[in-house]
Order: C-alpha cells, then structure tokens, then sequence
C-alpha cells in the first residue's frame, strides 16, 4: 500500500523535498491505476467522445447526452469486482452506491441501474454460488430501498472468474438540461462534506483495486447503507432546485485525498482543508485514515458562504451530516490540516495527474494456433442438445435475478427486463432505451472481434425496440497490464470499439478501465462491457403476442462462426475456433432496415440472436409466447453450413422478425429494396418448437417442456446446486 | 378537493403516486413532509411505499412513530379516507391503525412481479367502484408483503368485512391470500400491490387497467366524481 520507488523518486523531484506520511498516503490512493488510470489514459483517447448530443463540462464523473425539450439524460458505468470477489454483498451493494453517486454528481436524478455479474461455473463451484447468490441480494437491497430500478442487465458464468467476481453496475440519471451543476468555484467558496460518517471501512480500497487480489482484505470493502444514500438523493436534489451547488464530486476510490485533489484540477483552484472537521464514524482516527477512507454515502460540496446556511437546513431536514472541512484558495495547493499543523500541502496537479505510463504489449502466445478446431463428437439428438442449452447458466432465464429486483418503481419501465433491452419512458415524450453485453469467450479468442461484437450486440438489443444507439459506455476489465500480453488483449479490445464507434457516429460517453482482475487461479478473460443507449422518439416496439400463423424472418447472415459459442464450449467442452466477426457495412444496413421497419409498425417483434445462435432465439420467442414453431434450416440465409452450425452459430448483426401474415410482404418489400440478407424462414403454429432439414424434423420440442428447463435451471442451481 | 401524500425518510413511491394522482386523475394534491402537521381541510390521504427508515426494526415500524401519524390517526378517526400502499401499508399495521402484521415472504426474497388481485369488499373508498369478484392486475414489489394475522383475528376481519383484496393465486404465502384489509369503519385501507403502477397502458403490460377505479372510488367518495 505504498508507492512504487521510482514513484517515490518522482513525487520527492516534483515537490522538491522529501514527502510527509500524510501526503505519501495521498499520492499513493490518487495515482493508483484504479484513479489515475495511468496505464490506460493515454490509450483511451482514440474513443470517439464528441456527438451531436453529447454535452460536455470539466469535472463531471457521468457522461451527458441532450435529449431534446431541455432535457437530458446521464449515464455512468462503474464496477466493483475486488471487494465483491471477497464481500459479495457488501461489494456489490456498495457497486451500485458509488456509480448511483456519480449520476447525482452532475445534478441529475439517478433514474435506472442495470448490473453486469460474472462469477465461477455455479454448476460445479460452490463458492461462485456463494458469491452470485450475495452479490444479487446486495443489489436488490440496496437499489430496491433507493427506490431505483434494476431495468436490466446481464449474468454470466465462465471458469475464468472462479475465486473472483465482476460486477458491473451502469446507472441512467434524466433532469432538466438548466439543473445542470455547473462546476465552477470562486475563491473564499466553502467545500462542504455531506452525508454519513467517515469511518474505518474502505481504507486503502483504490489501492486493494489496483493489485492482485492475494488476500482477502475485509477491510478495504466499504460497507453499504442505502437509506442515507437516499437522504443524499433527495437532499442533494432539493439543493440544486435551490441552486446551492456551485461544484459537487462523489466520494469514491481515494476518499477524500481523491475528491479534494480532483475537485481542486477540475476547477483550477486550490483548496485547504482541516480533518479534524469531518464527522467520523469513531474518535481517534488517524488523520491518513481520514483522508483514504472509502466509507460510502457522502458528497463533496462546494458552495459560497451564504447559500451555506440553506444547506445546513436541507441537511438537517433529511438529518444527514453537513460539515465544512474547508475552504477554496488561490494558488492550486491542496493543503491538508489538522487544526494550525499542516499535515500536507502539495500541488493539485501533481496529486491529480500521476505520470502515464506507455506499457509494452506482445500478442499472446496462446492465440497462436485457437482458430483450429479440433474434431467434434457428432450430436446425435439435437432437442436434447436444445434443452440442454436452455437450462445452461448463461442462457437460462435470470429470472431468478431481476425477479429480486424493483424494476417498475419510478413508473417509467415501459419495456421490462427479460426482453431484449429495457425502454425508460422520459417526460420530454421520449423514450430511451439501455443495454449491456459482453461476452469474454469470444474476447479470448479475439479481443478486438470479439468487443466489437459486444458492442454490437448492445446496438442490435436497443434497435429491437426501436431505438437508435446515441451513445455508448464501455467498461474495460483486463488482467495485469504489466503482463505485455495482457496489455495487449487490452490494447486490441480498445482499438476494435474505437473503430466501430466511429463508423457507427455512436460517441462514447463515458467508462472505466478495471485492471489486475486476476485470482490466484490467474488472470480474468478480457472481459469489456459495453453499455448502449439509445433514443426513440415516439413509439417503442412492446413486443406484442405472437399468434397462430405470424412469420418468421430471419435478416443477416449465418457463418461458420462457432469459436467462443455456448454450443462449442458448453456442450462440446471445447475453447477454439474462430469467434464471430462484425461486418461493419452489413451491421449498419441490417440495424437502419429493422428501425425504418418498427418506425413504420410492420413488426409484431424483433429478436436479436446471440447466445446459443438462432435456436435458442426461436425457442425464446417460442417460450415466452407460449406457442410452436416451424423453421426450415434451408432457408437460413448466409452459408451453407452443418445442421449444428447453423443451428448454434452466434455470427452478429441477425434479427429475427416476427410479421403478421398481412405485413410480410411490405416487409420483404423493404429489406430486399435496401439490399439485406433476409429470408422468411418458418412459421409460428402449435405447440413444438420444430426444426426441419430437408423435410425431415432433427428438432422437434414441446414449448411447455422447453419453458420448465428454460425458466427454473438457473435458480434451481442456485438452490440446490 | 385535496389530497395528501406524506413523505416519509426513504418513501420512494411518493413521486409514482403524486404523478398518478395530479398529473392522471388531474386532482389536487400534496406533499406533507412526516414532520410538518397536516392541513385540517384535507378530503384523502395516502401514505406511499418505499423503504422508510431503509426498513430498519421491521418495516414501517419507526415510521409508524413518527409526528404525522398522530394526525393520520385522528384523521382515521374522522372518518377520512387513508389508503396505504407497500410500505405504507406497513406503517398503517405497525401504527395499530389496521389488524395484522406483515411478514418476510416465503421465498424469504424480495419480489417484483404482476400478479391478479379479486375484489372481496365493495365499500371502502378505495374499492366502491368494482363488482365483488373482480379481477385487478397490478404488480407486487416487496421483501416483507405476506400478510399474517392469527385465527381470531382472521375470524373479526372476516365478521367485519375486513378484507378488500385477495391474490388470486398465493404469491406469498400471506394468510388467505390476503392482499389488502381495511379498519372496521372501512375508511382506512391498506395493500401490498402498487395500483400507481398499473394505472398508465404505457407501463402496464397487460390489457386491463382496473386498478384505475381504486382512484376513482376515493374520487367518487370525495364526491368529485359521481
């Protein structure tokens, strides 16, 4: 927990003398790679950040996207895999707090979550089990009290994350574009801290973040409370109804050495401050204790001396803690007191910029040689192989999940969890819509094919219901990027989003960079996560019952793509092969035909396909509408491929239409004018899911069978194992 | 015509109910702070759900010791029509203002979900507007919602007409399958469901919004509608 000696070194030439124990503490919590982003930083700036809608202010911890009427919305991704590998509930809980925070920071209400979880293979690892069964309770806990809701997400299972746990949580906040805090700050303003108590929890947790994780360090986690995250809410709000915010920052990794140093950068000031004026949990903690502590629930404020006594009286309303710690001075010092004795005095933009560093990447050796595929055993009974892909962990329903979660609360869910991605209704008549993906067996494969792909698979989710993509978060979840081969997963993942953002115009509007995910059992797949929001202006596509005689259409095409699919890796046992590849111009033709064909209301429907390939999408139609299927593999378009392959392939940029008899013509109409690869490929009718080769049925699978496996496996693994 | 919603630290469905009831039923309506005193001219109070006092003790139970709830009682006592939903149900049970307690669910999870309420009483504020019998969709949401109530108690609730809504089918394992009773006068109703969110086709998944006529019964007792 200290820094690196050449790091030493540079801080002692920086400030010209030998660094006091108070400011080592500092320097060390802010330029840990979890704050200062110091391997990552210079890479990230090949992302396309600038758009039509997006606003952007200095100092604002969630991107911003104006979305018209003056209204805009925020979005924020975070993650807090450490502490949850170690404290699920707490980790987790405490997940949704900080990235909550952040959307508050910028004057918005925080208005939806969507979580991202990874753990172990829950069927044969009891602690993955353990960890997912927790860190489930510790969202719905603490969102479900917020009064936010859980619209959606994602949950996964790979042997990579045994011993470990990644949770992401993403958070939308919607306000008014004129509430929005202006971060500025004149000289004599107060720096506020308000909220809980500063206490022994969380200490050191940047750092804990920033190395690998060795040994279980309870006490780097925080600990959760989300009603007085609540208090905050609301007390912050009526704050900036009253136009008493001049600047405001969250309280996350690095405490207080964090928020004052970055507050103090992002406004070009200097700011002093005394210890001994923050509330704390307990007496006698040290002053370094005080200035590292991630306790939770607290808010840095920055406002005059005369708006100080509204806030005083909004605080005391909600009874939550308001305490002046200090003030805003000329020079950009940030000066650390306790009482006259000064206990660091340094300059903010040393502390707030820790030298970037330009680490060395090699492609890894393992990827020499994982497109060939070895020799499959033949299937032999393709509906148990369905079944059995349906009760999958990664493909069964999560249920289970967002069942524990409010996600009607704020009466804005207009499209709910369980369907494609979930459509927020917005006051300006608008709705958005919000997505994550990832998928770490294809980013093993291929790190740049396959966070394309997820970032792709985002886009097609939104554009099911009917949303153009406007604006995309990534969240970047690597090993050690001192492993040059790591790095370079790394490198080649950022490069491939960069690429597709700036063909597709989708800005990015935020992220974060997770690194040293790694358990002793090695280093984590190259995991990204990437959120997509989208816009739609007036209607959503709800998907409506389908019914006896609708239409199949399936657009886009089927390749030989089975690297990192479930087929190749939860039936066969097998990691290879090639992973599905983007094609940037057909992705952008199928994404613009489906929207123009929802814009014009021609769909009952639009299902993407991904996971477990075109049969498990067809059951999923097939299972939660409660009716059969009749698809005949012929028809698929793209390659002429096995019965397997066309069945499981995960290729990308595929939607599966559903179009009353009366529309399909005017459907076809429309796709074939815009030169798209589509064919109607069945029917829906009775009770079976069926699939035909020739005319010989190879999959023929009661709906009511396939729904029981479909809905209970995934809690009845974590119930019974 | 006025009506209330009090805001207690950590409701979160104070903004759902008051947009439902200004912004839909175009009704006059307030927010009261759980510590300011409430307005002798109010016609109808609600308390909403949420997570008062993050559920701390029990729910509701420190909210039900708050400055307000002296007024809601002698507002009861008058006869005023008092709806509480989810947590506001809560605070109503553990303030003695309705019978019964509720309990953690039998999955021991929190639960959202839409599930089918029946009508059993017709008389209340809330309900005047339904036939006996019929059904309501509206969604659940919450970690402690199964309502308990010992034998004789069951027994008085039953006697007096006590029960206003049931679940049709049981979600939780609540006695009965009781989803919501009133007091003996019947002005004072509380439920688990959330009818604020079934009111709005936007949001509500289904093709049935009768949870509209619980705002339309306290509008036709407050005599705005008829």
């Amino acid at each position: 927990m200290s820094l690196e000696p050449q790091e030493l070194g540079e801080l002692k030439s920086k400030i010209g003398r030998d660094p006091t124990p108070t400011e080592l503490q500092i320097v060390a919590a802010e330029w840990s790679e979890h704050c200062s982003y110091k391997s990552s930083k210079r890479h990230l700036r090949i992302l396309p950040m600038e758009g039509p809608l997006v606003i952007a202010e200095k100092g604002y911890d969630s991107g911003v996207l104006d979305v018209g009427g003056g209204y805009v919305i925020t979005a924020h991704i975070e993650s807090h895999n450490h502490p949850s590998a170690v404290e699920p509930y707490g980790g987790a809980a405490t997940g949704v707090g900080g990235v909550i925070r952040d959307i508050l920071s910028t004057g918005t209400r925080p208005i939806a979550i969507l979580d991202g979880l990874r753990f172990g293979d829950i069927s044969k690892d009891k602690q993955a089990r353990w960890l997912f069964k927790n860190a489930v309770s510790g969202i719905a806990d603490y969102g479900n009290c917020l009064g936010i809701p859980t619209v959606g997400g994602e949950v996964e299972f790979d042997q990579c994350y045994e011993s470990y746990a990644l949770v992401d949580v993403a958070a939308i906040g919607f306000g008014k574009k004129e509430n929005l805090v202006k971060n500025h700050a004149r000289k004599g303003d107060v720096v506020v801290l308000v909220g809980g108590s500063t206490g022994r929890d969380g200490i050191g947790g940047s750092q804990f973040a920033s190395d690998l994780l060795e040994s279980e360090d309870r006490s780097a986690v925080q600990i959760p409370d989300p009603f007085i995250e609540k208090l905050i809410i609301e007390a912050v709000l009526e704050a900036r109804n009253q136009k008493l915010i001049h600047a405001m920052k969250d309280l996350g990794g690095g405490g207080l050495s964090c928020a004052i140093s970055e507050t103090a950068d992002a406004l070009g000031v200097g700011i002093e401050m005394d210890v001994s004026k923050v509330h704390t949990r307990e007496p006698g903690m040290h002053p370094d204790e005080i200035m590292v502590s991630e306790s939770q629930e607290r808010m840095l404020i920055v406002t005059s001396k005369t708006k100080l006594r509204k806030l005083r009286e909004i605080c005391k309303k909600f009874r939550i803690g308001c305490s002046v710690i200090g003030a805003i001075k000329s020079g950009r010092q940030m000066r650390v007191k306790k009482g006259r004795r000064t206990l660091a005095d340094l300059p903010v933009d040393t502390v707030a910029n820790a030298t970037l560093l330009d680490l060395p990447s090699t492609r890894p050796k393992y990827l020499y040689g994982i497109e060939q595929e070895k020799k499959l055993r033949k299937i032999s009974n393709y509906p148990k192989t369905l079944l059995e892909l349906l009760g999958a962990p990664n493909i069964a329903s999560k249920i289970w999940v967002y069942g524990q979660y409010d996600h009607e609360v704020g009466i804005r869910t207009v499209v709910k969890p369980g369907c494609d991605a979930s459509v927020l209704r917005l006051d300006n008549g608008k709705l958005l819509s919000a997505k994550i993906d990832g998928n770490p067996k294809h980013c093993y494969l291929n790190p740049r094919e396959g966070a394309i792909g997820c970032f792709e698979e985002a886009c097609r989710n939104v554009v099911c219901t009917g949303a153009r993509p406007i604006g995309m978060l990534d969240h970047l979840q690597f090993g050690n990027p001192k492993d040059p081969e790591i790095f370079w997963t790394f490198l080649e993942s950022l490069r491939g989003l960069s690429d597709f953002a700036k063909n597709l115009k989708i800005p990015c509007i935020g992220g974060k960079v997770s690194l040293y995910n790694e358990s002793i059992f090695g280093p984590i797949k190259p995991t990204p996560i990437i959120g997509v929001l989208g816009l739609i202006d007036k209607k959503p596509l709800v998907p409506q019952r389908i019914t006896e005689g609708d239409c199949l259409i399936l657009v886009g095409d089927t390749k030989n793509e089975l690297g990192g699919s479930e087929y190749f890796e939860y039936i066969h046992k097998f990691v290879g092969g090639r992973c599905p590849v983007v094609d940037f111009k057909s992705s952008k033709k199928n994404m613009r035909s489906v929207l123009d064909l929802i814009k014009r209301q021609l769909l009952k429907s639009s299902h993407d396909c991904s996971k477990g390939g075109l049969a498990v999408a067809v059951s999923e139609l097939c299972m939660t509408n409660q009716i059969g299927c009749k698809v005949s593999l012929e028809k698929i378009p793209g390659e002429r491929l096995d019965a397997d392959r066309l069945l499981f392939s995960e290729s990308h940029s595929r939607y599966l239409l559903t179009v009353g008899t009366k529309n399909v013509k005017k459907v076809q109409e429309i796709l074939s004018k815009n030169k798209v690869s589509f064919r109607q490929i069945g029917r829906f009718l009775g009770d079976s899911i069926i699939f035909t080769k020739g005319n010989e049925p190879i999959i023929d699978l009661r709906v009511d069978k396939a729904q029981k496996t479909w809905v209970s496996s995934l809690r009845d693994l974590v119930l019974y194992g | 015509m006025k009506v209330g919603v009090v805001v207690f630290p950590g409701s979160n469905c104070d903004r759902d109910m008051y947009h439902v009831l200004k912004d839909v039923f175009k009704t006059d309506t307030k927010y009261y702070w759980h510590e300011k005193p409430l307005p002798k001219n109010i016609d109808a109070i609600i308390l909403p759900g949420g997570f008062s006092y993050g559920d701390r003790l029990r729910a509701g139970a420190i909210a039900a010791n708050s400055p307000v709830i002296k007024d809601v009682q002698k507002m009861a006592d008058k006869g005023i029509p008092i709806l509480g939903v989810c947590n506001g149900f809560q605070i109503l049970v553990e303030s003695g203002l309705l019978p019964g307690v509720l309990l953690k669910n039998r999955s021991l999870n929190f639960m959202c979900r839409w599930t089918n309420l029946v009508v059993e009483n017709n008389k209340t504020p809330f309900s005047n507007q339904f036939e006996i019998g019929q059904k309501i969709p509206i969604p659940i949401a919450n970690g402690e919602g199964r309502y308990y109530a010992d034998d004789e108690t069951l027994q008085k609730l039953k006697k007096y007409n006590q029960i206003v809504f049931r679940y049709v089918e049981s979600v939780n394992g609540s006695s009965n399958r009781i989803a919501g009773v009133c007091n003996e006068d019947g002005n004072v109703v509380g439920m688990m469901p959330h009818p604020e969110r079934a009111v709005e086709y936007e949001i509500n998944p289904t093709d049935n919004n009768a949870s509209t006529l619980i705002f339309e019964s306290m509008l036709t007792k407050m005599g705005v509608y008829n």
